[in-house]
């Protein structure tokens, strides 16, 4: 018996303002999109893991509103913890992630002491996400 | 919490990103507080409140962590690391250094870091990365017995 991840969820501010960093400049394709009670999720999926979908969300989703504020103040802060991807092309991804309005990039490509190849930007929503070279 | 509250935090956040970016630069707080589009007293009182230490202590101890890192390669002289990672004087920065690290930094630099080459290298960063801690929990970890990674953090706990 094998065990696999089958989604992992992301907190944004607002789903569908993330998509131009998360499908557009990513390239994840959207697979679904539900909206409920005021707050949408959307998942999107790689063309490389389409197994493991990548669910947006909002902090006050399913949430007491404390709970809510507490991951929303963390979020904007930048203290939500890191998300890690791989990319055949680090280089190209790169330039559309750093095209897309309301990125903010913190390390351009280049080489790590540990001999990874990689950049690290914030999402729009202010994520820190660390992208390698695959 | 209001869309406002939310933006001073993410106005926050990028003065916080800008000393990690940008540590080797000349950075004042007068300067980080412009990127958080903030007075420098509110943008020091706000920083504080947030994240724990004053906009310098986290840039000193950036800085400091990254010279650890130069540090254990051992091929820079602790002047050379000094300027590297944007301190203008030897004297405060090796101060600061041991402040935090519990050691000179020349002391740091002779000793032996072998016991950090099991470790992987992107996480090294993170095992080494001096933070400001809760007085109770320096203390604790202050204790005879404690690992001397601990008593290296402790120290740098406000007195």
């Amino acid at each position: 018996m094998t065990v696999s991840v089958s989604a992992v969820h992301i907190l944004v501010d607002d789903p569908h303002a993330a998509l131009p960093f998360y499908r557009d400049a990513l390239g994840l394709t959207v697979r679904h999109e539900v909206s409920r009670d005021g707050f949408t999720w959307i998942s999107l999926a790689s063309e490389r893991q389409p197994e493991i979908q990548i669910v947006l969300s909002q902090p006050h989703a399913g949430r007491s509103q404390a709970d809510g504020d507490a991951l929303a103040a963390l979020l904007a802060k930048g203290e939500l913890r890191p998300l890690h991807f791989a990319c055949e092309d680090l280089d190209a991804t790169f330039e559309r992630i750093a095209a897309t309005p309301g990125v903010e990039v913190l390390q351009e490509p280049a080489e790590q002491p540990w001999g990874a190849r990689d950049a690290a930007v914030r999402d729009p929503a202010g994520n820190f996400l660390r992208i390698e070279q695959a | 919490m209001t869309e406002a509250e939310l933006d001073e935090l993410r106005r926050l956040r990028r003065a916080r990103d800008r000393m990690d970016r940008e540590y080797a630069r000349p950075l004042d707080v007068p300067a980080l507080a412009r990127t958080a589009l903030m007075s420098t007293a509110h943008f020091s009182r706000r920083f504080r409140e947030v994240y724990g230490e004053t906009p310098y202590s986290y840039l000193m101890t950036r800085r400091v962590e990254r010279a650890a890192a130069l540090l254990r390669r051992g091929d820079m002289s602790v002047t050379e690391v000094c300027f590297e990672v944007g301190c203008t004087s030897l004297g405060s920065f090796s101060a600061r250094f041991t402040q935090i690290m519990g050691e000179p930094p020349s002391a740091y630099r002779a000793r032996d870091h072998r016991e950090l080459q099991v470790v992987p290298g992107c996480q090294v960063m993170v095992l080494t990365r001096p933070r400001k801690r809760p007085r109770a929990a320096a203390r604790a970890s202050a204790a005879p017995g404690g690992s001397s990674r601990n008593r290296e953090a402790a120290v740098g706990a406000p007195a």
